[in-house]
Order: C-alpha cells, then sequence, then structure tokens
C-alpha cells in the first residue's frame, strides 16, 4: 500500500458486508402441468427438501379445478450469505380438460407484487427496506415428446414473458434420446421466434461486454434446458451420486453429458442470480410502473375533465393524495 | 359300454372305448380360417408426441406409420380430433392378418379438451351402426368386419395419479370397447416409480368404475395358460417403450432400443419395459379374446340398446311360420266381417234419420193444418163483419142523386178505408 493508494477499491468489500447483514430475497414461480417434475427440480437445485409434489396422490383426493398459487418460503444460508427465498408453486395449471384461463391466477401474482412494490414505493413516508416480493425468476415446464411447443405454451409463454424473466425447461429430460433432444431445442426456439416470444437472458446491445455476451450466447444456445431432477443419492462404484437408477443405466444430474442440470444450477445462482434481480427491477418492474402510472394519469386527467365541467375547481382535485386507487389492485399487502 | 350319467342338460356323458377322431374338427375349423383370413382393428389414444406411431411400428414390426414430417410453426391453432385409419394386409406362417390402425391425432392437444372424445366415440358407434345395417340386410353372405376390437390408451409417466382427460375419456368408453391402457415412455421412471404409478392408476380406475381388459382363465385352461394369464394380469397396465431402431450393446449385438448416454434400454427385455407381456396379450395369447368380447358383449350390448331406444318391443313367442295362402283367407274373413258390421250400423243410422224426418214432417204438417183453419175463421169474421155493415148502409140507403151518388162514392171510400 502506497501513498497514491486512495483505498476506494474495498467498496466491494463493504457492500458485500452490508449484504451479509441484510441478506436478499429471491422469489422463483413454477410453471408446468402436473407431473413435469417440479418439485423434484426445485429440490434438486438447491439440494434441500423446500417444497412437497403437489401432485394427486390417491384417487379419493379431489381434482382441482383452478390454478391455485400456493408460495413457500425459507430462509437458506450459505458461507454466511442469507437469502430469503420463495418457491411459488402453481398446481392445477394446464390440469383440466378447459385450460382456458389457466394462466389468469398466474399473472394476476405476478402482477400483484409489482404494484404492492409500487404502493409501498409511493407512500410518502417509505420503508428503508421495502420487502422485495417480486418475482425474479418463472420456471416454465415443457413437455418432453410433444413436437415443440403446445397452443397451451404459447398462449402462456407470451403473457409471462411481459412480466417476468422466462427461463424454459425440460424436466423429464430423461425420456429423451440426444438426437431427440437437440431436435426439439431446434424446434422450440424456431417456435418462439416464430411467436416473438423472448425469454431471459436477454439481448442488450450495449451494456455487455465480450465475456458477459458470450456467456448469454452458450446459455441462450441450451434453452430449454434439458434437465433431470433428483432428490436420491445412489451409489455408482463406491461414490455417492445424485441420480436416477434405471435398470438399464444410472444417470447422474451433474453429469454434463447426461443433462443441462448443472448448466441450468449455475446459470440461475452462480452467473446471472443478481442479473435475475437487477432486470426484474429495471425491466419489468419499470414497465409496469410506467403502465401504472399513466393510467392513473389518465383517470386524473379524466376526473379533472369532469369536476371541471361541473364547475369544481381544478384545485380541489390537484390536492388529492398521490397514492390513489391503483388500476391493478394487489390482493394482500406482504 | 359303460355309462355314468350326468346332468349336464339331460345329457349324459359316456365313455369311448376307442378312437373315433372327432377330436380332430378344431383342426377342421383352423383350416377354414386360415384360408379365410382374419382381420383386426386397433384403435391409439393419446396426446401428440407420446409414442403411438412407434409403438404401432414396433409391435408388428412393420412401419404401418410413416415418419412424421415436420411442419413449419403456424399461427393455426389445432383443429380438434381428427380419425384416420391406416390399413396393412400382413402375413405371417401363412396366416393372413388384416390389420387396421385407427389413429386420433389431436386428441387432448388443445387448450380445451372438453369434447376431445366426442369424435372418437362417434367413430367407434358408427362402425357398429354399418354392422347393425348389414347384419339387416337380405343377403348378408359378405359382411365386412370394421368394428373396433381395441383402444390402446396412452397415459403419461407423471407419477402421479391419472389426469381428467385420462379418466374422463375412459368412462366415456370402457363400455363400448376393449380398454388397454398403457404406460408410454416408460424409460422416464425407475422401477420402484413405476410399481407405485400403477398402484395409483389401478386404484383410479377401480374408484371410477372403469372397466378395463383384462385377461381371465376359466375352468377350462390348463394350469400353463393360467399362470400366463396371472403373469400378464400382474403388470396391468403395462409400462412400455417403442423403438423402430436397432442399437448397438457393449456386446456389438443389435438390439431394438434407445440409447442414451447412461445406457441402452431394450425394446424386448422383459426386466426394462413391459412391451413383450402387450405384445403377448394383444397378439399372441388373446387377440382372439379381444374379437371375441367386441362381437359377443360389446357389440351386442349397443344393438340392444339402439334397438330399444328405436321402440322395438322384445319378442318372446316363437316365430309363427308364414304361410301366404292362410293368410289372404283370414285377412279377407275379417273383412268380410268388418264390412258387415258397417252395412248393419249404416242401416241402423238411416232407419232411425227416416223416422226422425217422419215425425218432424208429420209436426209440421199438423202446425199447418192449425194455422190453416185458424186463418180461415179469421177469414170467416172479417166477412160477417163485412156482411152486416153492407146490410146497414143497405137500410139507410135512399135513391142516391148524382152528387151523393158521388159523394157515397167517397165516403164508401171512407167507409173502406176506415177498416
Amino acid at each position: 500500500e502506497g501513498q497514491d493508494y486512495v483505498g476506494f477499491d474495498t467498496i466491494t468489500q463493504q457492500m458485500e458486508r452490508k449484504f451479509l447483514k441484510r441478506g436478499f430475497n429471491l422469489n422463483v414461480i413454477l410453471v408446468g402441468e402436473s407431473g413435469m417434475g417440479k418439485s423434484t427440480l426445485v429440490n434438486s437445485i438447491f439440494t434441500t427438501h423446500l417444497v412437497d409434489s403437489q401432485g394427486r396422490r390417491t384417487a379419493q383426493e379431489v381434482i382441482r379445478k383452478t390454478t391455485e398459487i400456493s408460495p413457500v418460503t425459507q430462509t437458506l444460508e450459505e458461507n454466511g450469505v442469507r437469502v430469503r427465498l420463495t418457491i411459488i408453486d402453481t398446481p392445477g395449471f394446464g390440469d383440466q380438460c378447459n385450460n382456458e384461463g389457466c394462466w389468469v391466477p398466474v399473472i394476476k401474482y405476478i402482477k400483484d407484487q409489482h404494484a404492492a412494490y409500487l404502493a409501498r414505493e409511493l407512500k410518502p413516508f417509505r420503508d428503508r427496506i421495502i420487502n422485495d416480493t417480486r418475482v425474479h425468476a418463472c420456471l416454465y415446464f415443457l413437455n418432453p415428446g410433444s413436437r415443440g411447443l403446445r397452443p397451451l405454451d404459447v398462449e402462456v409463454l407470451k403473457r409471462l414473458t411481459e412480466v417476468t424473466n422466462v427461463i424454459p425447461v425440460i424436466a423429464k429430460s430423461d425420456s429423451m434420446t440426444s438426437d431427440e433432444r437437440t431436435l426439439f431445442k431446434r424446434r422450440v426456439k424456431e417456435e418462439m421466434a416464430f411467436h416473438r416470444i423472448t425469454t431471459y437472458p436477454y439481448a442488450n446491445a450495449d451494456d455487455d461486454d465480450d465475456e458477459d455476451r458470450m456467456l448469454n450466447n452458450s446459455i441462450r444456445d441450451l434453452i430449454p434446458f434439458a434437465v433431470v431432477g433428483s432428490e436420491e443419492t445412489i451409489d455408482v462404484d463406491g461414490t455417492q451420486v445424485r441420480g436416477r437408477r434405471h435398470g438399464w443405466g444410472v444417470i447422474n444430474i451433474f453429469d454434463e453429458t447426461h443433462c443441462d442440470f448443472v448448466h441450468l444450477r449455475n446459470f440461475m445462482l452462480r452467473t446471472h442470480l443478481s442479473d435475475l434481480i437487477e432486470v426484474t427491477a429495471q425491466r419489468h418492474y419499470e414497465q409496469f410502473r410506467t403502465s401504472q402510472l399513466r393510467q392513473i394519469k389518465e383517470l386524473r386527467d379524466q376526473q379533472a375533465a369532469g369536476a371541471a365541467a361541473a364547475g369544481v375547481p381544478p384545485g380541489a382535485v390537484a390536492t388529492q393524495p398521490p397514492v390513489a386507487p391503483l388500476p391493478h389492485q394487489p390482493v394482500a399487502q406482504v | 359300454m359303460k355309462s355314468t350319467s350326468g346332468n349336464a342338460g339331460g345329457a349324459q356323458k359316456k365313455k369311448m372305448n376307442g378312437y373315433v377322431g372327432f377330436s380332430n374338427f378344431p383342426n377342421q375349423v383352423h383350416r377354414r380360417s386360415v384360408k379365410r383370413g382374419f382381420n383386426f382393428t386397433l384403435m391409439v389414444v393419446g396426446e401428440s408426441g407420446i409414442g403411438k406411431s412407434t409403438l404401432i411400428n414396433t409391435l408388428f414390426d412393420t412401419k404401418i406409420f410413416p415418419d412424421r414430417e415436420e411442419m413449419p410453426p403456424s399461427a393455426e391453432p389445432i383443429k380438434g380430433v381428427d380419425v384416420t385409419s391406416m390399413s396393412a394386409d400382413i402375413q405371417e406362417n401363412g396366416v393372413k392378418l388384416r390389420l387396421t390402425v385407427v389413429d386420433t391425432p389431436g386428441f387432448g392437444d388443445a387448450i380445451n379438451n372438453e369434447e376431445a372424445w366426442q369424435p372418437i366415440l362417434e367413430n367407434i358407434e358408427s362402425r357398429f351402426d354399418a354392422y347393425l345395417a348389414q347384419e339387416n340386410r337380405v343377403n348378408r353372405s359378405k359382411i365386412s368386419d370394421n368394428r373396433i376390437d381395441a383402444v390402446i390408451y396412452f397415459i403419461k409417466p407423471t407419477g402421479h395419479c391419472l389426469r381428467v382427460i385420462d379418466i374422463e375419456f375412459m368412462k366415456r368408453l370402457h363400455t363400448k370397447v376393449n380398454l388397454i391402457p398403457i404406460i408410454a415412455k416408460a424409460d422416464t421412471l425407475t422401477a420402484s416409480e413405476l410399481e407405485q404409478f400403477k398402484a395409483k392408476i389401478l386404484a383410479d380406475i377401480n374408484y371410477h368404475g372403469i372397466q378395463i381388459f383384462k385377461p381371465v382363465s376359466d375352468e377350462f385352461d390348463d394350469p400353463e395358460t393360467v399362470a400366463e394369464n396371472r403373469e400378464i394380469l400382474s403388470k396391468i397396465p403395462f409400462a412400455v417403450v417403442g423403438s423402430e431402431k436397432y442399437v448397438d450393446r457393449a456386446d456389438g449385438t443389435k438390439v431394438r432400443g434407445r440409447s442414451y448416454p447412461w445406457g441402452i434400454i431394450e425394446v424386448e427385455n422383459e426386466e426394462h419395459n413391459d412391451f413383450i407381456k402387450l405384445r403377448q396379450m394383444l397378439l399372441r395369447s388373446h387377440m382372439e379374446e379381444l374379437k371375441d368380447t367386441t362381437d359377443m358383449v360389446l357389440y351386442e350390448n349397443y344393438r340392444t340398446q339402439k334397438l330399444l331406444s328405436m321402440g322395438h318391443v322384445q319378442d318372446n313367442g316363437v316365430f309363427r311360420e308364414f304361410n301366404p295362402l292362410v293368410q289372404m283367407e283370414e285377412e279377407k274373413r275379417t273383412h268380410d266381417a268388418k264390412m258387415q258390421k258397417m252395412e248393419a250400423e249404416m242401416t241402423a243410422v238411416f232407419q232411425q234419420k227416416v223416422h226422425e224426418k217422419e215425425a218432424k214432417l208429420k209436426q209440421s204438417e199438423e202446425e199447418l193444418y192449425a194455422r190453416h183453419k185458424e186463418m180461415k175463421s179469421v177469414l170467416e169474421k172479417q166477412k160477417a163483419e163485412l156482411d152486416d155493415k153492407k146490410k146497414r148502409v143497405e137500410a139507410t140507403a135512399r135513391p142516391i142523386t148524382p152528387m151523393e151518388q158521388q159523394a157515397t162514392k167517397g165516403k164508401k171510400k171512407n167507409i173502406f178505408s176506415g177498416f
């Protein structure tokens, strides 16, 4: 340390310390039909049993008639870093004969979280730290074996990609051979391009450096991630391996030649975790906020016009508190 | 000759002393049916990409379904369920089989699948209707049977209980066809997951009262067959994997299977999946039973329902012989009787009317007579009055001067006008 050393490079350590104290929120929503492997995959990614499968287990259990939203929050800690992880499962999605509108509760939930955040931001006295319940990532589960996207997938993806970061995955990909997998991925990408569905990561032309761009491109090549989930560890030649044992072979989910699990996990948690949170705030939340505020302004203009026609002085209208009823009402204020 | 009396419908059981030869009868039946050839109609139902075409091609070791061509992505929604059929004439050891496979593309693929079973149900029933129509024809020597002998329903390997669409479909079809549910893409599930999944499926099927096709043994089966049937039954619903491709095993042999980075699943390995059992049940041991059940049970039930709903009444009387002469005479007799009856009725009516008219006429005659008398009396009265007046006028009469004559003329007029 010479006399020319200023020392502002320690800001990263200062930030780290603050982060360690405060911890952060991560909210992930799982969207897919019953039996696609949602719960198992999440439990595999975080190597703990976080969520129970909501599938129907006995014949007597009543079949759900609508999509339910069931968030489960837990605090995980790793090397002193705390994360408040909320996994939002959507049991009932896509399980009916008639699945028209089964995506509505999902979209509503995502928008509600944006609205709740906005409401708290608009308050005159704001909390120092707003508890962030906004959905940072959506894992969308595709059906292996279909030719590509099904009609339901197209409809839902179009709407989901407008409100949150969508990461398409194929969870039970151990039913596809490598060729079938390649064909399926190509097909899915073609159809997403055709229907103008953009998934995360987004192509930001300006602020990415070469390294980031290359990483993002390689991620985009892999989409949709063909993964296999497992909560069991099995013995393979003396080593303990997380995987699945079949009569004809053993799948090791951490083996890159077997599936893309490692890539998905690294992508979500090791490289793009903060980006997911940032993009949610900067892109999706801002879009929502802009459209909401514009609507409020229009509403207020209409009211002012109505009041002016009725002869009320415009000043009376302008003194209304800024937190007017939001066009999109949140369900619960967390 | 020894004789032991039995009570089988009144016929006595008799034991023979030597070889007669009627035990050759089944062989004769066999030879005749081989000459005639068989047909078998199979329907496959399941969502797109679940492996229907591959399984059929694997089962019959023939490319019955061609490879699906890749279509570019389009914005057009799926137009509902299609029902298409492909036929193939295949031969094995001199036995000719006309195999028809009915495919149902589009089932379960749309967002709204509420009526997905409707076209399928209609197709099955229309085949029954076609057969019924042929049975009722005058010339029945050539009946073509394209009724569905079995429906293979593909269940997604979710590991959970059955989905709504599975239950709804099976509930609507199980009384019309032999239902064979199978677990598709069985390579997704481990052995223990499969066991639990099969148990869940069977529990769901029992809970909803769905009847699936099961091999049953009766008292006439030899112990080998009984054991076979029990083995097949223990694996239902079959978890199958299909493949048209051959892959190389580690030891260099070629097998039909699927090659993964972690191993090869062999289609014809009973430890890997239940394909062998499915093929055995469907083709090798129970094909005849499937056809029989379709003909004797499912079709008959359909026919009964249909005829009852059309208003036919069950007539259990013995059919009387049709003799045209007798019938004609009977008809004539009934006809004559009818005629006579009508005649008698008509005469009676006629008489009655005549009486009525007579009475009426009489009555009016009397009335007229009465009126006539009355009028006559009135007239005579008037006449008497007039005579009276005339006499009075003549009594007071003097010779009439021409002026008085004129005046009396006027007066006379007045007198008369006084009446």
